[in-house]
């Protein structure tokens, strides 16, 4: 992997305002260690709970024999279905009135093998692992349905939600002369953050504090406050630094409730922390999919028609929808269209989101597909991304509110040499290794929502920003400071932001790339309000030293307040807060509508409900990218390498370079990953993921990762955010695997539509 | 993980003496070790640390060969100079084998005796069945997952693989393990599993590997270790092949070929039946891949490791091809 000197724009050349490549402000303390995740809080008389799970994968528990475990040296309790109170449901993250019925953490109906069945709480952790291992469950079991293979399985049940259909699809196909008609299927994959999910409860009275890693305080205290029925605000929820998330943090889980429950029940702070092996069964990771792609075109490649079937597993007893349908729809220009998915059930955890869901599998069918029809109509694959290129959404029929997708494809083909492609399968080579190019492009709609920010001038010209939002490593404190400091007039330098604790200014999901839009409208909204303020301040009241100038407005610059054209003083703010005798100026601000009710504004932060549609009104709002990718494939060996990757991306305006950058990177070494190496992997006799650690379930290292280079080609999109911002975090990963595939099939005439692309697939 | 007690061995001596007790284990790097504990799987009464005992980490190469104390690092062996000259295979084995981070930590004792990445044999709570781990109770692998089990060498009772790439340079080279007075072929010092697969090594309890020596030999000069596996780093061997060779004065005709594969079967297994066909025979690339395929003589796959049979005679031909080139 190269590291790549930034050349211009940093923070070393002075420019830190919104669009300035300024280092991320919580690298130093995440290097040094003093950056304190949320189970590392010391915590007086701190307990230790550890899980035990379900080794089968459909029945019942007939009878957890806690002897011998209780009796081990350290144990405070064993908790079992028949010793912990009820909790009440809570509602879903719509918000949804949940049913009447108590919830319970641990399990007596087992619906998939990892299932949390009981729980040993300990003085230490040593001891509570010792004891768990002395609890002897028994079971009846009874078959279980594995996987979307298993003969059990069925066809599902349809989501008439994910219905899309426009002209008449099949009737077109029949007619096309041209036709592609293939399966793709993506298995298992999993989150795999650095930082295990855990947390510390602790309850005061009736008030319940959780240290958990969180990419949605306000969402996760909604429901741990409805589970044990005290009020919202009662629960506050700190996490401070995220070691990753990728969609698996944004909800509490049962491990929490267990947690909760035991430091309820001891009147003692109680830490449970998962094992690797249990964050791959303890919540979902992406649902394994199946899609049929089938294109009608005519002899040029231009496309008549296209349907898509998609078949996505959930579990036995939760929902999941992974929209397969979602970039099928939108990417190219067809006049005739459908698209169904079911959604099949089977005995494993309910899948989860993971970056990018729906769209990341998705456009692995259809990228895959178009790649396909290139070969079959004998056009480049660029080429005939263009000929089918949609000048509107296809689906929705709106205008794009900026779709620099032609551009992504023209700066990426120039960087990667993309003209020199020779045309046909396996005519590159460079000795034993087969050379490939694959291109295929990706999306991610625009999620917005209201936001919500505190702002604070302090009395030292500092200026301090609260969210009860997150950086899971994307770059917040670093925006939100930059942000204030460029709508205040301060440096970067002096301006604190402070996430993490509910009870900041609040603050929705953390999810589908929609936080800095979100927040730094919301910044800039608080932060344009504490200026009006200081201003209006400096001008009207009499002890200020601009009182006598009368002038209607003032220039605040690096700090510092002048008149617009330099007459009268000039003083920094600390100064003027002096002279006015203020010690600070605090304004929140918010992005919702003025006259919104306060029960508006709780479901706005704790539930989804209100997030504005990405088709909302005359425009349809998505960011873009195209990925250029070379791969070399050893002919004897099948193993797959990726020796150069360019994409060109257009997430609208970036606040942030070089932050933009990385987690662009970081998608794409994601895609990698999902393209070659990533796969939960099933015993079919026992419906369990075997590999469930990171020696076993691989994911990329440094040597599996070239040169990437990234391209920005968006423009601001006013319609997307308040500063012309789009999504950034989940764009990239969309669209690797398939360039990956095509690249493969470039470089060996085989088509691979099942990921990942293993060697024994190619040899 | 249970409770155990902790010992730190004074001598070689008294290591034998403590561990010779039941239920205690040394302990030397501890990557294999404290992760099997971890999982269950390992369960000492009694940690016999031995890392402090001074003199058993020196290298030594002189024209004889190598000897190499068990408690050298995996990270300073591979970066010896005279390791990288004189045993390249050694040295590559040793660099493609785990992460950074391990091999900083690891022995060269404890990685000759390093236990099989059978998911099955690590996860005794949801599977219990495991005849390396609790003999006679049967074994998970078969009709399983299988991907990573072994096509050589296996048994009714056991097919996991072992998963070590030192050991397969090792045997290639004739190598001897120094168990204090006695000394083993590294070659018989690794069993095959049969009817008792929790039976791995030709060692008795209390006795300590104090040393590995290997013959210096115009073949082990002449080496390489050749790993493949989809993840270019920190994955064991889908296959792999240490091979070394040497040439007639012609510089063509193959005097003395050594030949072993890892990753594919239940010991780090030494080809000879494609070192008989060869040796003697003018290199030439068709000869060598038709002579490799004799590396699967008696291959059984279990389903999903088939691919092993077709990718490890690939591996041994272009490890052995690679070495002519360089003539
Ligand atoms: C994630 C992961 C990936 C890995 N990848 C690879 C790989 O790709 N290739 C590879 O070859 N290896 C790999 N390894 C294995 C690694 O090389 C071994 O764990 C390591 O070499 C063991 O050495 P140690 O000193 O840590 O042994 P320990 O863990 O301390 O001991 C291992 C065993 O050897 C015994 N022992 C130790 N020293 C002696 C001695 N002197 N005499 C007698 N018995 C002794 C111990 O009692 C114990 O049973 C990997 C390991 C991990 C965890
Ligand atoms: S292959 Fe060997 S180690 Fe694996 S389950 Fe079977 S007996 Fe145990």
């Amino acid at each position: 992997m190269t590291v790549h000197i930034t050349r211009h724009g940093d923070a070393s050349d002075g420019t830190e305002a919104v669009g300035s490549r300024l280092s991320r402000v919580d690298g130093p303390a995440k290097i040094t260690g003093a950056a304190k995740y949320a189970v590392e809080q010391q915590l007086d008389g701190l307990a230790y709970a550890v899980l035990i799970e379900s080794t089968i994968a459909a029945g019942k528990v007939r009878s957890i024999d806690t002897e011998a475990a209780e009796a081990a040296p350290g144990v405070l309790t064993v908790l079992t279905p028949d010793n912990i109170p009820p909790l009440k449901t809570a509602s879903d993250w719509l918000g949804t009135p949940p049913p009447d019925a108590p919830y319970c953490p641990l399990a007596r109906e087992i619906t998939f093998s990892g299932q949390h069945v009981a729980a040993v709480v300990a003085e230490t952790f040593e001891q509570a692992v010792a004891a768990a291992a002395l609890a002897q469950v028994s079971y009846d079991e009874v078959p279980a349905i594995v996987d979307l293979s298993d003969g059990n399985a069925g066809d599902g049940i349809p989501i008439d939600a994910m219905t899309k259909a426009w002209g008449d699809a099949e009737a077109a196909f029949a007619a096309a002369p041209v036709r592609i008609c293939a399966a793709y299927n993506t298995p298992r994959e999993y989150q795999a953050p650095m930082e295990p999910h855990g947390l510390i409860a602790r309850w005061q009275g009736d008030q319940l504090t959780v240290w958990e890693p969180s990419q949605w305080l306000d969402g996760m205290a909604r429901t741990y406050a409805e589970w044990f029925g005290v009020p919202f605000e009662n629960v506050r929820l700190v996490s401070p630094y995220i070691g990753g998330g990728f969609g698996s943090k944004a909800l509490a889980l049962g491990h929490g409730a267990v947690a909760a429950i035991a430091a309820r029940m001891l009147d003692r702070p109680v830490r449970l922390v998962m094992t690797r092996p249990q964050t791959f069964t303890g919540y979902g990771g992406r649902a394994a999919t199946r899609q049929t792609v089938t294109i009608g075109a005519d002899a040029d490649g231009i496309i008549q028609s296209i349907v898509h079937r998609g078949v996505n597993e959930t579990s036995i007893d939760g929902m999941w929808v992974e929209p397969l349908g979602s970039t099928t729809s939108i990417m190219y220009a067809t006049p005739n269209f459908s698209s169904r998915q079911n959604v099949v059930r089977v005995n494993s955890v309910v899948p989860g989101a993971m970056r990018a869901p729906g769209e990341n599998p998705s456009a692995f069918g259809i990228e895959s597909a178009i790649d396909e029809l290139a070969y079959e109509v004998g056009v480049d694959p660029l080429e005939i991304r263009l000929r089918n290129y949609a000048e509107q959404d296809p689906h929705a029929k709106k205008a794009w509110s900026t779709r620099q997708l032609r551009e992504a494809y023209a700066a990426g083909a120039e960087r990667f040499g993309w003209s020199k492609r020779s045309p046909k399968p396996r005519s590159m080579r460079d000795g034993n290794q087969l050379i490939g190019w694959g291109v295929a492009a990706g999306t991610y709609p625009v999620r917005r929502a209201y936001g919500e920010a505190m702002v604070r001038i302090l009395a030292d010209g500092s200026v301090e920003v609260e969210s009860s939002s997150i950086d899971m490593g994307q770059g917040t404190y670093t925006i939100l400071a930059q942000t204030a400091a460029e709508t205040l007039g301060v440096p970067a330098d002096n301006v604190v932001v402070k996430l993490g604790d509910s009870r900041f200014a609040r603050a929705g999901v953390t999810g589908g790339s929609r936080l800095a839009g979100v927040m730094t409208g919301a910044v800039h909204k608080a932060a344009s309000a504490a200026l009006d303020e200081l201003v209006g301040l400096a001008i009207s009241d009499p002890r200020s030293p601009f009182h006598a100038l009368q002038a209607n407005t003032l220039v605040v610059t690096n700090g510092r307040i002048t008149s617009p054209r330099g007459e009268g003083p000039e003083v920094s703010i600390a100064e003027l807060l002096a002279s006015v005798g203020r010690d600070r100026i605090e304004a929140k601000g918010d992005t919702m509508p003025a006259n919104s009710t306060a029960e508006e504004r709780y479901k706005n932060y704790t539930t989804i409900a209100m997030a504005l549609p990405h088709t909302e009104g005359d425009y349809s709002r998505y960011s873009w990218c195209a990925h250029f990718i070379e791969v070399r494939v050893d002919e004897d060996f099948g193993t797959v390498r990726v020796s150069r990757v360019v994409s060109a991306l257009d997430s609208g305006r970036l606040y942030n370079p070089k932050l933009a950058e990385s987690q662009w990177k970081g998608g794409i070494i994601m895609g990698i990953g999902q393209a070659l190496l990533e796969e939960g992997i099933v015993d079919r006799r026992h419906g369990r993921i075997v590999n469930n650690n990171l020696a076993d379930y691989l994911v990329p290292t440094n040597a599996d990762i070239p040169d990437i280079e990234v391209i920005s080609v968006g423009i601001p999109d006013p319609h997307s955010s308040v500063l012309g911002g789009k999504g950034v975090g989940e764009l990239a990963i969309v669209g690797v695997a398939p360039a990956i595939a095509n690249a493969v099939f470039h470089a060996t005439g085989k088509r691979i539509r099942d990921l990942p692309i293993t060697l024994e697939k190619l040899i | 993980m249970r409770d155990f007690s902790y010992l730190r061995a004074g001598s070689v001596d008294a290591a034998r003496q403590a561990s010779a007790l039941p239920g205690a284990m040394l302990l030397a790097g501890g990557t294999t070790l404290i992760d099997l504990a971890k999982c269950g799987v390992a369960e000492p009464d009694t940690l016999v640390d031995i890392t402090h005992l001074k003199g058993l980490d020196a290298i030594t190469v002189d024209d004889r060969g190598a000897t190499i104390g068990a408690l050298a690092k995996m990270s300073s062996i591979a970066d010896h100079a005279d390791i990288k000259s004189r045993f390249p295979a050694v040295s590559e084995a040793l660099w493609q084998a785990a992460s950074a981070q391990i091999r900083n930590m690891a022995t060269i004792g404890g990685n000759l005796m390093q236990r099989t990445r059978c998911p099955y044999f690590r996860d005794r709570e949801n599977f219990p069945a495991c005849n390396k781990r609790t003999p006679g109770s049967g074994c998970s692998a078969i009709g399983g997952v299988t991907r990573g089990h072994a096509v050589l060498g296996t048994s009714e009772a056991c097919i996991a693989t072992y998963p070590g790439d030192l050991a397969v340079a090792l045997v290639a080279f004739d190598a001897i393990v120094h168990l204090g007075d006695r000394q083993v072929q590294v070659e018989d010092f690794f069993l095959l599993p049969g009817t008792t697969p929790d039976k791995e090594h030709a060692i008795q309890q209390g006795e300590v590997i104090t040393a590995i020596s290997i013959p210096g030999t115009p073949a082990a000069r002449r080496s390489t270790y050749l790993k493949v596996r989809d993840r270019q780093s920190y994955e064991f061997a889908a296959a792999s092949a240490a091979v070394g060779i040497e040439f007639e004065a012609d510089g063509r005709t193959i005097r003395d070929l050594r030949v072993a594969l890892g990753g594919v079967a239940t010991k780090p297994w030494r080809a000879r039946a494609v070192e008989a066909a060869l040796k003697g025979k003018v290199l030439e690339a068709d000869v060598v891949r038709r002579a490799s395929l004799l590396a699967m003589e008696g291959a059984v796959d279990h389903g999903a490791n088939h691919y092993k049979i077709e990718l490890a005679p690939r591996v041994v031909a272009r490890a052995i091809l690679k070495m002519g080139e360089t003539a």
